[in-house]
């Protein structure tokens, strides 16, 4: 299935949580948040929410700000 | 002397709120937060990836042991600033957050229709909201109303330093908000600039762009700590009204020749 992370389209094998994801884009441990289709997923519930085909994530973390 | 600012019960050791972009490297950064002593850092969210940019940043910023102040920046519709919050305060660890959301692309004035819409949701959700609007007074009323602790208007369009464009408006919110705590956010140029607005009585100044992009930033940081500490001695003193005709300071009676008879 076809999921965009941080804007850009990767190709995954289904199925998938978000934490698999998270392993998968090497950012596990580091301090993030993590968007899906725009909508807000706590930590608490990466292993509980499935990933689509189509879906999109952002995956965040702190920077410079005024 | 100048009185501690506390938000949310929180004390600030300084009324020098600091943003964190543009600094010319990350010790320049660092140099210009030990001269600025602020009261706390603003920051914001950008996409990571494994190369842990951000965790770098992260690992200036903690070493100062600051209140953080997490930012919208750059979102222009009420989901994107939600959505952001919620990022923001799961990663800081804050319910803080200085909700911008922008509704014009050269000004960078913020929309206040959606910041009403957004800072009502976000109060809803437990935040503490520092709404960044311009310096309307109706806007003012209706944040407010929905449970706004704090208010921060612009002072002028953001990174444009120029200063205080409307000192009326200004001076009017501090007027009809005698109790709230009001921010000047934005369009800070010079420490004249800092300076005027804490003798109107504003509680303390955000900006980030005249420290940052400044032939020296942790000169400027200090200059800017010291101004905001001069406005808030003088507004706390009391500043003598202005009148159209001269009084003269030393006083007349004795002076030689006075009264002299014959």
């Amino acid at each position: 299935m076809k999921i965009t992370i941080n804007g850009q389209s990767k190709n995954f094998d289904a199925p998938l949580n978000l934490y698999n994801i998270l392993e998968q884009e090497e950012v596990i441990g580091m301090m993030i948040a993590v968007a899906q289709n725009g909508n807000f997923v706590p930590k608490s519930a990466y292993e509980t929410t499935l990933i689509n085909d189509g879906d999109t994530i952002e995956i965040v973390a702190p920077m410079q700000g005024g | 002397m100048t009185q501690e600012l506390k938000i949310n019960n929180c004390p600030l050791q300084s009324r020098l709120f600091l943003g964190t972009a543009g600094y010319p490297s990350p010790d320049a950064l660092a140099k210009s937060i030990e001269a600025a002593s602020p009261g706390l850092l603003t920051v914001s969210l950008r996409r990571e990836s494994k190369a842990g940019k951000g965790q770098d940043f992260w690992n200036i910023i903690k070493g100062f042991d600051l209140p953080i102040l997490p930012n919208t920046a750059g979102c222009s519709t009420e989901a994107e600033a939600i959505t952001t919050a919620e990022m923001a305060r799961e990663v800081f660890g804050t319910n803080w957050i200085k909700l911008e959301v922008i509704g014009d692309d050269y000004t960078l004035q913020p929309d206040p229709y959606r910041l009403l819409s957004a800072a009502q949701e976000l109060i809803n959700k437990g935040f503490e909201v520092f709404p960044y609007m311009t310096d309307d007074l109706i806007l003012a009323n209706r944040l407010s109303d929905i449970g706004c602790n704090i208010l921060m208007p612009w002072g002028a369009p953001i990174g444009s330093g120029r200063g205080l464009n409307n000192p009326y408006a200004l001076k009017l919110l501090r007027q009809r908000f005698p109790n709230k705590t009001l921010v000047v956010d934005a369009g800070i140029g010079a420490p004249s600039h800092a300076a005027a607005a804490m003798e109107m009585g504003y509680d303390a100044i955000l900006l980030n762009t005249a420290v940052s992009k400044s032939g020296n930033p942790a000169q400027m940081a200090a200059a800017f700590a010291k101004a905001i500490e001069a406005g808030r001695g003088a507004y706390l003193a009391g500043i003598i009204a202005a009148q159209e005709n001269a009084t003269a300071s030393t006083p007349l009676i004795d002076k030689p020749f006075w009264h002299q008879e014959g």
